[in-house]
């Protein structure tokens, strides 16, 4: 094996950050009941936990797109006054503690909010409501999917679409027919972080949406539940969420890879 | 010579700061670690100070968490010298687990109580449909101690409870309520004491029946048992029923 | 102004550059000049990309830019050409050049058949079905050259088109371009630093220099004729400027230049143009009929063929050439910094206003 003139040394570290993941993973999996893993997947408490997990994270992740491109685009491409400001507040969450994030939504969306005292007169009561976990989710992974777009279109530049606009083509189709195609990967990567995200949110759900089955209580509200008398189905549950998270990061490797092989 | 001497006594104390944070160093106060449910923080607490009056030299140290947490930190292999949790079925864990020696033994008593934030914004005057009128109801999820009472609870007045969320711990349900989220909660009493005024408590006949009982016991892992005896002793005893009483506990 | 595809009068102060550019319907226009000079912000005021501080753009008699009026570039019925084919990835190479007439409206089939036209026209065909990344850069940038044709646009420019391609990839699309430019009659501005392409696509030929232009003209008027030292570069040939001297002779700073004539006006610009070849370099001043004897420093030597060209330098500025065997120079034994003499007879000096 060759280190590609590395110094041989760095395989030490590189490999105690290969464990420092590899090795709780692995010890998870070798906790997983696999005689009663069938019966604990299907219960009617994982079961809704996990459709509810899937939809909410869709629903957050289709929010999330639809705002979050508009938004890298001219934050890439535009010299607007306040994009730096803009682009601080929009990837807070990045760094925040979802505790914190679910805090800010509290004080926003509450009963005794911003817009919550709003929302109450017109009858909307968002906390303790699918609603609450979708918009806890977007908030937290809206910041991935800008980070990656924003990222690829300032690389990209718009000479493409310049040489488009010659042709005959007004913004829009410029928009449809060459600037989303060619951002396809980036808008893939970044869609698939910005779901997985969705499906592994916790504190801001619990702080903000509350804990029901069926309503609010997604996959990770579930695992953090069963810990308290059911180990077993809390490990059984936490195998699901490896797996899923392992299949979107292949799912998004294979792309890269792919791509960086066309150059 | 002068700096080196002094370069040494650096080195000294930086260890001797090192030292007294793991407890296996030679310090000399004597260290008591107390394993205790989230509710039986401000007694405790107080207790504590008591303690290290009554024994000097002793520094007490607590570890507030859930329950269920507590027992399985126990079973981990966490250092501790007591164990006193929110219900006797988690207890019974940690014999089963037998990291707790001896026979736990029942200090306090916890009743449920129905609280409502301060102004009762949504009206609420009891438990049942009626008294609840729609209000957000939020209460403990059946897995922990509080909503088990809770669910007891509802079971013994013939009531179908549809909260809007099921919390992990009670300090969660009091918070929600507390913000005004909630527009009911099911916390313990001591809880109640503990928020004052930004809640009020709305009377429900029953929930004096539905109590958790606290038992304490001496952990099998423990560096002085003598110690951790007395701590028992503190807290069985009139000093201890004291003070829970003033916190809104039941003594046995 | 009718007649004229593209009438641009404006100035970019900021880049320093204002332009005036004229190019009539069914023309081809070479836009020449060093980098830096201006040439690709003329292109981007005509095409739409970059909007004038000052003055107007008109195409095929509308206005396009100027105070009050502003047509952006998807309206302006310009296509663009630039070095990078810049073909999109995703669509097959007839799916790109279908790209222009499909954004103007046109149906899919129809756009298809448009683009295989085109793609035949440039000889490009048979590469329809393939992806860019298929196709090596001769090729694609012959497909881009359709895709900008696909659409019938009023005025095609093209940026430097050929820099990216080896010699004989330019040669070969330096051809379709001539078909698809001069001799199908379309209107093209092509900016270039290339002599050949000036040669074979451009009717006329446009300078410019820090960011205005310094000449223009028909290109056999404009290369045998040079009026600027960029002309004459790519013309190859040593030009004088200066002021008529009377006797049809220039004075250029400190030296007067004789053409063949023996009269001529007195006063007024005029400039002296001669070939490296018709130079020949001397340490002293030889007798006989040579009347032109300019003393100049060498600056340098070059191979230039099978020839070598010395450069030299004279007293008062002047930048020359003259070419000479190598067996000369060496019988010279010329370096560099050394002072000689160009000497060349008057008969080989073209003299005329400037």
């Amino acid at each position: 094996m060759t280190t590609a003139g590395l110094p041989r040394w760095v395989l030490v570290p590189a490999l105690a950050g290969v464990l420092l993941i590899g090795v709780p993973v692995a010890g998870t999996l070798l906790r997983v009941p696999w005689a009663e893993l069938p019966a604990l997947l299907t219960s009617a408490a994982s079961l809704d936990a996990l459709w509810l997990s899937l939809r909410t994270s869709a629903a957050a992740t289709l929010l999330v797109v639809v705002l979050g491109v508009p938004l890298a685009l001219l934050l890439a491409w535009t010299d607007l006054p306040g994009a730096r400001v803009v682009r601080t507040v929009v990837l807070l969450p990045l760094v925040l503690p979802p505790v914190v994030s679910g805090l800010a939504l509290l004080t926003t969306f509450g009963r005794r909010g911003l817009l919550g005292r709003q929302l109450e007169v017109l009858g909307i009561d968002i906390a303790f409501t699918t609603t609450a976990v979708v918009l806890a989710q977007a908030f937290v992974a809206l910041p991935f999917l800008v980070l990656s777009v924003e990222g690829a279109a300032r690389t990209a530049g718009r000479r493409h679409e310049v040489v488009a606009a010659t042709l005959g083509a007004g913004p829009t189709t410029v928009l449809r027919r060459v600037t989303l195609p060619l951002l396809a990967p980036a808008l893939a990567s970044g869609t698939a972080l910005a779901f997985a995200r969705c499906l592994g949110e916790f504190g801001a759900t619990l702080t903000f949406a509350g804990s029901l089955q069926g309503v609010t209580r997604t996959l990770p509200l579930e695992i953090y539940l069963q810990r308290e008398t059911d180990p077993d189905a809390a490990i059984a549950l936490s195998l699901l969420l490896i797996v899923l998270a392992a299949a979107l990061v292949i799912a998004t490797q294979g792309r890269g890879r792919r791509r960086a092989g066309a150059r | 010579m002068s700096r080196r001497r002094a370069l040494a006594a650096l080195a000294v104390l930086t260890l001797g700061a090192c030292g007294t944070g793991g407890g296996a160093a030679p310090a000399p106060t004597d260290e008591l670690t107390v394993l205790a449910a989230a509710s039986l923080r401000e007694v405790f607490e107080d207790l504590g100070e008591q303690f290290t009056a009554q024994h000097p030299g002793t520094e007490v140290t607590f570890s507030f968490a859930g329950s269920a947490d507590l027992v399985a930190q126990l079973d981990a292999g966490a250092p501790a010298d007591v164990l006193a949790t929110a219900d006797e079925t988690t207890m019974a864990r940690a014999v089963a687990d037998g990291t707790v020696t001896g026979e736990p033994q029942v200090f306090a008593e916890n009743a449920l109580t129905l609280v409502v934030p301060a102004g009762n914004p949504a009206g609420v005057t009891g438990l049942d449909d009626a008294g609840l009128a729609g209000a957000d109801l939020v209460v403990c999820a059946p897995q922990v101690p509080c909503g088990a009472a809770a669910q007891t609870l509802a079971g013994n007045l013939g009531l179908a409870l549809t909260p809007v969320s099921e919390e992990n711990s009670v300090t969660d349900v009091l918070g929600k309520v507390t913000s005004g989220q909630a527009e009911a909660g099911l916390v313990y009493s001591t809880d109640a004491v503990v928020a004052g005024d930004a809640v009020e408590v709305v009377p429900v006949a029953g929930t004096e029946e539905v109590v958790n009982r606290y038992p304490v016991a001496v952990t099998s892992d423990a560096d002085d048992e003598t110690l951790a005896q007395a701590w028992l002793d503190l807290v069985l005893g009139p000093e201890g029923r004291d003070a829970l009483t003033a916190a809104g506990f039941g003594t046995p | 102004m009718s007649a004229a595809a593209l009438s641009l009068d404006a100035a970019v102060p900021e880049r320093g550059v204002h332009v005036e550019l004229d190019v009539p319907a069914g023309r081809v226009v070479a836009l020449v000049g060093a980098n830096g000079a201006g040439k690709s912000t003329a292109l981007a005021l005509a095409s739409g990309t970059l909007r004038p501080a000052q003055g107007d753009v008109w195409v095929a008699g509308r206005q396009v830019a100027g105070p009050g009026a502003w047509v952006p570039p998807h309206r302006r019925q310009i296509s663009l050409c630039a070095q990078e084919p810049l073909l999109l990835p995703h669509l097959d190479a007839a799916g790109n050049v279908a790209f222009g007439p499909r954004a103007l409206g046109t149906g899919r089939a129809q756009a298809r058949q448009v683009a295989l036209a085109r793609l035949e026209e440039v000889g490009a065909a048979h590469l329809a079905g393939r992806r860019p990344r298929e196709l090596s850069g001769g090729q694609q940038q012959r497909v881009a050259i359709a895709r900008a044709l696909a659409p019938e646009p009023r005025l095609v420019l093209l940026d430097e088109p050929l820099a990216a391609l080896d010699v004989d990839a330019a040669a070969e699309l330096r051809q379709v371009l001539r078909r698809a430019l001069r001799q199908a009659g379309r209107t093209a501005v092509v900016v270039t630093h290339s002599l050949l392409d000036v040669l074979a696509l451009a009717d006329a030929v446009v300078v410019m220099e820090d960011g205005h232009v310094v000449e223009h003209g028909a290109t056999a008027q404009v290369l045998t004729r040079p009026r600027s030292g960029f002309a004459a570069r790519l013309a190859g040939v040593n030009l004088l400027l200066g002021e008529h001297a009377g006797h049809g002779a220039v004075r250029v700073g400190g030296d007067v230049v004789h053409g063949p004539g023996d009269d001529g006006p007195t006063g007024g610009a005029a400039a002296a143009a001669f070939s490296p070849r018709a130079v020949a370099v001397h340490r002293e001043a030889p007798g006989g009929s040579p009347r032109n004897v300019l003393a100049v420093r060498v600056t340098g030597l070059e191979q230039q063929g099978a020839l070598v060209r010395v450069r030299g330098e004279s007293a008062s500025g002047n930048r020359l050439a003259a070419d000479v065997t190598p067996a000369s120079l060496a019988s010279l034994g010329l370096t560099v910094g050394e002072e000689v003499l160009f000497v060349v007879k008057a008969a080989e000096v073209e003299v005329y206003p400037a």
